[in-house]
């Protein structure tokens, strides 16, 4: 038994080194992505952003890290003690652990299973546990109304999520980020957004819901309910929440690309000439260039857009984007089945 | 075939580890010094009038509700998706007709006002 | 079974959407409110008694701390006030003068209230752009009175000096190099009326800026449309006045009914909504930006061609020129006792009321005959306003609250005085 494990090692300490390799690159992105937000909706704004932290600013996320994680850590006296604490461990962990199942390259993936879409999607939604939890245990009318609406919130646009998702499985056949991807092969006519645009869609706004970011933003909606379920929390509890809000922004990035845009496929796939001149570019840089262009769409929403209010989010998510799936979800189908060309042919 | 998803697994451990970890850090370096007005529940600088945990309106459990019926759906949908291309033109018709109940139901729904927030 | 109870939440006045200090105890059923109840006082510093003990001029710089976002229209209704007390009247050129900055003033809380309820409903973007603008028409507030906010510019009898003939400038700095500078100080080479001039012209273009980011806005309508209404009817009997007042279709301007400086011979239209809801009330205070633009335009070419006097020539009233202070006995005399004791006003009462940009805004004086004020009531148009938030808000919804509280553009310096 004991040799046994022994023999096992090497393979433990190799799926170890590849967990840390997704996460440092993840949290080093969060980490800039929270520097980039700043920046682009800065110069949206008409202003710099910060500029005084390193070169240009580049060393803010750390000066930010390093400030949250020397802050005292308030417990509101009504809370509960326990639970309060374990809730932003219960939204952090969803949204890393997500990432075993993505892949970021040709065979670059940790665990290449065969439900990956399943898996992604259950600890996307487990995520809600951590805010219901924190808003719960605070005690604190804000943070239960954050927490409220942001639970009513996720699940409702998870159905149309899951909807959406439907949809691109009749249209891969496989649960296999890799083989959905493999799917879109062809030319940038394959990729599923064509024919999937009104899932497409969904699932982008849905994303954009679930990951309660503006114009969604109404678990925290600042001018109403302060700052929503983490009201209550201060220091790296707060941290720990930022760092799940932005890990899950790339994720639904990154699934917006494997899913609708062909993952690590070169646009200029099937155009004599191009194709051959861009071949040595590498999977994985078409597929951060796409995952950075949803992640800067997230930022100029938010700089553009109004918030809705908890009453039209509903209605947006029940009256309009279920139907659109329930009635894209038949049309797809019958495309299969009829291998209309040049997606299912 | 199991084999798969023992990274995933550890990754859970790991990530589990890596929130303890940095909550462990952050409560060790930070001060602690609690006074009676910093540890009170945030109302906008007021005392609160009484306990948040009352309860809350009603339209809260009927999402859930909706959420558990239109969630068990889509579960039943990610199978057929799959196996579409194996089960015929007859497969395709009876998650027609799934969907078609599904549809009567959702029109039901949004006919009584389940939908409606005001 | 459990006693169906309301949900009693503090809103404000540490709150992101609480306008300064408001404090509202709100009843809440769901997200839905049923009772709001806001309590006022939390801004409170006794303007109205402490100008009892201040000689008449002195108490201006109050006025501008009074609603600090339309300081010179505070201003204007307080020393109106005392000129129909004394029974002076201000050199035409300061009546334009004052009307130039009372349009000013009404861009500048425009833009701050658009700003605010914007970023109340979440479009925070806008509100650095309003800042943007606000910045250069503070640059005018700074150029004749040497203050951004506080200019106690406006003295009984006139303004207290003529527009500089130059602007303050940029400097070169670790952040700014000399070509950007210089850039930045394009438009401040010539004297003030020029950079108000430039301003004028850029100005519309930026209100079309604002309108394409909210005015057709599915979600800015979706918040706004039919959100907080008050009919033509209900508004009177509140006593709402200005843009709250016209957005419910009532024709009413102070500037029109009842002329005050050079307003009767200005050219330009009153704005009035149809639904008295809060969209309403956004429209009419963006074409109030437009037609205030207009009648800066008509006072900067007025004023350009007509050079005067723009205070009394009365030592009692006005204090002499600096220069003749220096040879001249008497002129130091009177300069002294100006800034010392001020000056007796005759006995009796006088209300003057300007329209602020947030309504009317009125003081209301009474002199015993001493050097200051036996009474000063001032008419705050954020007061009945605010009064009507409950009316306004029941059966909304919470985030509606924060945008019917936004559209009545409430700012706590005047309504606790």
């Amino acid at each position: 038994m004991i040799m046994g494990l022994l023999e096992e090692l090497p393979a433990f300490a190799w799926i170890l080194i590849k967990i840390v390799a997704i996460l440092i690159p993840l949290l080093l992105g969060v980490a800039y992505l929270t520097f980039a937000e700043r920046k682009v909706i800065g110069y949206i704004q008409g202003r710099i952003g910060p500029n005084r932290v390193g070169f240009r600013g580049m060393l803010q996320p750390f000066a930010d890290i390093i400030k949250l994680v020397f802050k005292e850590i308030i417990i509101p006296v009504r809370s509960n003690r326990y639970l309060f604490f374990v809730a932003p461990i219960f939204t952090l962990t969803p949204a890393l652990i997500a990432w075993a199942a993505i892949p970021f390259a040709p065979n670059l993936i940790l665990a290449n299973i065969n439900a990956g879409v399943l898996y992604v999607f259950a600890m996307s939604s487990i995520a809600v546990y951590g805010i219901l939890i924190a808003g719960w245990a605070s005690n604190s009318k804000y943070a239960m109304f954050g927490a409220l609406r942001s639970a009513a919130q996720t699940i409702s646009y998870e159905i149309s999520m899951g909807f959406a998702l439907v949809g691109v499985l009749i249209a891969a056949g496989s649960m296999n980020f890799q083989d959905i991807i493999l799917a879109q092969q062809g030319s940038l006519l394959n990729w599923f957004f064509i024919p999937l645009l009104p899932l497409f869609m969904v699932f982008w706004i849905s994303g954009i819901a679930e990951t309660n970011r503006a114009p969604f933003d109404l678990a925290e909606g600042e001018s109403e309910i302060v700052a929503g379920f983490h009201v209550e929390y201060s220091g790296v509890s707060f941290a720990l929440f930022f760092l799940a809000e932005y890990a899950s922004m790339i994720l639904i990035s990154f699934l917006l690309a494997i899913l609708f845009l062909g993952g690590w496929l070169s646009p200029f796939e099937g155009i004599p000439g191009l194709d051959e001149w861009f071949a040595w570019v590498p999977g994985l840089a078409w597929m951060l260039l796409k995952v950075s262009f949803f992640l800067f769409a997230y930022l100029w929403l938010r700089a553009t857009f109004p918030r809705y209010r908890y009453d039209q989010l509903m209605r947006l998510g029940w009256k309009v984007l279920i139907p659109t799936t329930i009635v894209w979800i038949p049309v797809v189908a019958v495309l299969v089945k009829l291998n209309v060309g040049p997606w299912f042919s | 075939m199991l084999q798969e998803y023992l990274p995933v697994l550890i990754f859970i451990i790991v990530g589990l580890g890596l929130g303890v970890a940095l909550l462990g850090v952050g409560s060790i370096v930070s001060p602690h010094r609690p006074d009676k007005q910093k540890n009170s529940p945030y109302e906008c600088g007021f005392g609160e009038f009484e306990s948040a945990r009352i309860p809350f309106d009603v339209r809260f459990y009927l999402v859930a509700i909706l959420f558990i019926i239109f969630d068990l759906e889509t579960a039943f949908f990610f199978p057929w998706a799959l196996a579409l291309t194996e089960i015929g033109w007859f497969g395709l018709l009876a998650m027609g007709l799934f969907l078609g109940l599904l549809v009567i139901g959702f029109i039901f729904e949004w006919k009584k006002g389940a939908l409606e927030w005001e | 079974m459990a006693e169906i109870r309301n949900y009693t939440l503090n809103f404000g006045p540490q709150h992101p959407a609480a306008h300064g200090v408001l404090r509202l105890v709100l009843e809440l059923d769901g997200e839905v409110i049923t009772r709001a109840d806001p309590h006022i006082g939390l801004l409170h510093r006794g303007t109205e008694k402490l100008a009892e003990t201040k000689p008449f001029n002195q108490n201006i710089g109050y006025m501008d701390r009074l609603d600090y976002v339309s300081m010179m229209c505070n201003e204007h209704a307080y020393v109106r006030a005392i000129e129909k007390l004394i029974g002076i009247e201000a050199p035409i050129r300061a009546q334009y003068i004052r009307t130039m900055f009372d349009e000013i003033t009404r861009i500048l809380n425009h833009l701050l209230w658009l700003g605010a309820a914007a970023l109340d409903i979440g479009a925070m973007s806008v509100f650095l752009y309003c800042f943007r603008e606000r910045e250069d028409l503070f640059d005018c507030y700074e150029a004749v009175s040497g203050a951004r906010m506080h200019a106690t510019y406006y003295r009984p009898g006139g303004v207290y000096r003529d527009l500089p003939d130059n602007m303050p400038q940029y400097q070169a700095s670790k952040w700014h190099n000399e070509k950007e500078t210089e850039q930045r100080n394009a438009n401040r080479k010539g004297s003030l009326l020029d950079f108000i001039t430039d301003f004028t012209e850029r100005f519309p273009a930026r209100i079309d800026e604002y309108e394409k980011l909210l005015t057709n806005n599915r979600i800015w309508k979706q918040r706004n449309v039919d959100i907080g209404v008050v009919s033509a009817d209900r508004a009177k009997q509140l006593g709402f006045s200005g843009p709250m007042l016209r957005a419910s279709g009532v024709e009413w301007d102070l500037r029109k009914m009842q002329p005050y400086a050079m307003y009767d011979k200005m050219d330009f239209d009153i704005p009035v909504g149809l639904r008295g809801d809060c969209y309403d009330r956004y429209l009419v205070r963006i074409e109030e930006m437009r037609q205030s633009n207009r009648i800066i335009r008509q006072c900067v070419r007025w004023l350009r061609e007509h050079p005067g006097p723009v205070i009394v020539d009365d030592p009692k009233v006005a204090p002499p020129k600096r220069v003749q202070m220096k040879d001249d006995m008497e002129a130091m005399i009177h300069h002294f006792k100006l800034f010392t004791e001020g000056y007796c006003v005759p006995a009796g009462e006088a209300y003057a009321a300007v329209e602020a940009p947030k309504g009317e805004f009125g003081a209301y004086l009474i002199s015993d005959g001493a050097n200051k004020p036996y009474r000063l009531k001032l008419r705050a148009p954020g007061f009945p306003h605010l009064a009507a938030f409950d009316e306004m808000t029941r059966g909304h919804m919470l985030a509606d609250g924060v945008a019917i509280l936004s559209s009545q553009d409430i700012v706590f310096g005047e309504i606790d005085r």
